[in-house]
């Protein structure tokens, strides 16, 4: 059956089984509100930041979020929920944890879901107190039939889990999804701070009820600041498809994940963990390399994966925050987007991930533009044809290279890829490169945001990537961040063309450089390049010639996302 | 006798500790903000500075930028009432909406909400912005003619300082 028609068919088993009260999406002009994605999932209205306990149970997957009900700021924190059949479209409904136990009274923080292989799903989430201590609670389903999972009810034995053993009270926070050992116990773990440092704390239980901390930290950092929403997952060299924990072999490595609060990125390791004694063994610690593993190398935090169990792939959400101000919020009335779901994988190599975003969202694609073999001389720019909603795009392209005589070579002492993509940006001359995208840009091209490779030539007849997502001339306003970001691509352009996907949605451009080994999301909020004002072009302002080996362009749909709340809900704020 | 003097003067003397290392926490504190002199100050003028901690401290720093916005904003309106010429009229004008708006009613509710949850991330981007906020307000008088110069200075300075202070809580 057709994935359309499946989700039509879910959706109206939904409505008819309960009576919903249909109440309609978020209704504005468009020019009102132009930086509102149409693809990404955001709330109608109001802050939402950390996704929360994203799981697949019973045919219906289901998302949660850090969610403020009664303004576009932090605060008064609560767990949104939606559902979906394919990760694309979304049906908001009621509010699963409200802050209104002592446990939770001043907010319902992050934490996870966990499939119990019988019973169901259940939530670990973190609380604050009246005293604003963190402190970890569980919530189980009310009715694990109900299909939606509407309403949640928390444990009479809340808190389970509170700071001790020198963890600071104010800093314990974020329970991972549980996994359980050759002993069968359950394990978690939770970030924390101990001394002034960051760690990640192990608890095991028997009973999901009954918690008791390991002795030493699963993993410690050896600098200061608080380590935020941990997550821990296999990944298999050889497999193709996501791992589901405990299953685990020779070829497994476990995949730590991290959030640093001091400079917020996100950052990975990847290690051997060993199930009979909780520990983990790895080779390159964070913070130890100029050239740290992160997920995204733009806008992208508090990021979680889970398994879905459907069709057997790790997935991966971010909150992608604002880059405006508060003020912007409050006149806009929303704050926050989450990023595309991505699949993870672990790449060849074994030594990092690779990310790409779910092949659902291929659905929404329309109006396909596609040409070969185009050669892109130095100093040209191209538009891409109107029939393409520049502002909500889906964008291919892979380069290939003549030669490389006019390669400029790289300076030994420029190793922070961030400053040199701020440097030689892209209406600085190179030599092959920068080349690449110019994505809500206006007919002027006063406004535009530059995703661009530029290729340097190593001392030992080698070559380098620069993948660079420019946003300095991304608006006329003043009052944004217009911060650029960069990375190295760790492709060869010898043996490999060099590829970029770029999803375009009003005020987010999520890039994928070498098929998903480099990943760079920006906010922009432009003032001209809106909506049809938006244009898309292929730039190239190096010296020398690329070629464009294959070039496509798809306009994307909106993804439904509607609101279903049954009319006497007391959960849900109008 | 002597003992319970003895006793006395052992007290005396913790106490004189204890007010001492509050006293050091205000100066550690301030030595790491671009501004010791208008920090310490300020903390000193707050006598809740005496036994607040850090994010304590980052708190009375917030409550003086929204008493010297509240009171840019009284000067705004007097100047509005004293009919200004148009160029700073206008300026008035877009300063009125950054410090009512932007500063007073999103940045310091935002950043005193994230400091008494013990979100210090959040209360960043609130002193952040109000430091933005002042020193766009400051640009929007055509010619560089503002007539609220110090204020701004005043709300940028204690902004940057408390954005300081919020940096040691990450």
């Amino acid at each position: 059956m057709e994935k359309s028609a499946i989700w039509a068919v879910g959706l109206c088993l939904v409505l008819g089984g309960h009576g919903f009260e249909a109440e309609a999406s978020y209704q504005s002009k468009p020019t009102e509100q132009p930086y509102r994605t149409a693809y990404h999932f955001q709330p109608p209205k109001n802050w939402m930041n950390d996704p929360n306990g994203p799981m697949y149970f019973n045919g219906v997957y289901h998302f949660f979020y850090q969610y403020n009900p009664y303004s576009a700021l932090w605060g008064n924190l609560t767990w949104g929920h939606s559902i979906s059949y394919d990760l694309v479209n979304w049906v908001h409904i009621e509010h699963a944890l409200n802050p209104t136990d002592p446990f939770d009274i001043n907010g319902v923080y992050s934490g996870s879901a966990t499939i119990l292989p019988e019973g169901g799903p259940v939530i670990l989430y973190t609380g604050l107190d009246s005293k604003s201590r963190e402190l970890q609670n569980l919530a189980v389903p009310k009715n694990v039939s109900d299909p939606l999972l509407r309403e949640w009810i928390k444990s009479p034995h809340n808190p389970l889990m509170t700071a001790t053993n020198g963890i600071d009270e104010y800093n314990f926070r974020d329970p991972t999804t549980a996994w359980q050992g050759p002993d069968k116990a359950w394990r978690i773990l939770v970030g924390g701070l101990i001394n002034g440092r960051g760690a990640v704390l192990l608890y095991r239980s028997r009973d999901f009820v009954n918690w008791t901390m390991s002795q030493t930290p699963f993993h410690l950092s050896n600098k200061p600041g608080m380590w935020e929403c941990p997550d821990f997952y296999p990944v298999g060299i050889s497999s193709k498809d996501g791992i589901e924990t405990p299953v685990q072999n020779a070829d497994t490595k476990h995949v730590l994940k991290i959030s640093f609060q001091d400079n917020g990125n996100d950052y990975y390791i990847i290690g051997k963990y060993v199930p009979e004694t909780d520990t983990y063994l790895v080779e390159t610690d964070f913070l130890d390399e100029v050239s740290d593993s992160r997920y995204d190398y733009g806008i992208f935090y508090a990021s979680k994966t889970f398994f879905d169990a459907a069709k057997k792939r790790r997935i991966l959400w971010a909150w992608i925050k604002e880059s405006d101000s508060l003020s912007a919020a409050v006149e806009k009335g929303w704050s926050g987007i989450q990023s595309i779901p991505r699949s993870v994988l672990l790449d060849q190599t074994g030594r990092r991930l690779v990310q790409w975003p779910i092949k659902e969202i291929e659905e929404l694609r329309e109006n396909q533009v596609t040409f070969f073999n185009k050669e892109l001389r130095g100093g040209t720019v191209i538009e891409v044809p109107g029939s393409i909603t520049a502002s909500q795009a889906d964008v291919e392209v892979s380069f290939d290279f003549p030669h490389f005589k006019e390669a400029e070579v790289l300076d030994p002492s420029w190793v922070d890829p961030q400053l040199l993509c701020s440097q030689k940006n892209a209406s600085v001359k190179g030599g092959i490169g920068p080349f690449g995208l110019l994505v809500l840009a206006s007919k002027d091209l006063t406004e535009q945001t530059a995703i661009f490779f530029h290729i340097f030539a190593t001392h030992n007849e080698k070559y380098i990537v620069l993948m660079c997502s420019d946003q300095s001339r991304s608006s006329l306003r003043q009052d944004i961040d217009k911060t650029s970001y960069g990375a190295f691509v760790d492709i060869d352009p010898l043996h490999e063309k060099i590829s970029l996907r770029s999803l375009i949605d009003h005020s987010i451009v999520e890039s994928f450089g070498g098929e998903g080994r480099t990943c760079i999301t920006a906010r922009v909020y432009p003032e001209l390049a809106i909506n049809e004002e938006a244009h898309l072009y292929v730039f190239n302002n190096g010296t020398q010639s690329v070629k464009i080996s294959r070039f496509d362009a798809w306009s994307m749909k909106k993804a439904e996302m509607v609101q279903r709340i049954e009319e006497d809900s007391q959960f849900m704020s109008s | 006798m002597r003992s319970s003097i003895f006793l006395v003067f052992v007290m005396c003397l913790s106490l004189t500790q204890i007010q001492i290392s509050m006293a050091d926490l205000v100066d550690d504190t301030c030595k790491q903000t671009p501004n010791n002199d208008l920090c310490v100050s300020t903390l000193h003028a707050d006598p809740r500075s005496a036994t607040a901690d850090v994010a304590g401290l980052a708190i009375i720093v917030v409550d003086a930028i929204k008493a010297k916005a509240t009171a840019t904003v009284a000067q705004i309106n007097t100047l509005l009432g004293s009919s200004p010429d148009p160029k700073t009229k206008n300026g008035l004008d877009s300063c009125l909406k950054k410090y009512s708006n932007a500063i007073l009613n999103a940045d310091i509710p935002s950043a005193l909400e994230a400091l008494q949850k013990n979100n210090p991330k959040f209360a960043e981007q609130g002193t952040n912005d109000a430091a933005n906020e002042a020193n766009s307000c400051e640009r929007s008088f055509a010619g560089g003619a503002s007539p609220i110069s110090s204020f701004n200075k005043s709300v940028t300075d204690l902004s940057n300082v408390a954005s300081a202070i919020i940096k040691l809580l990450l």
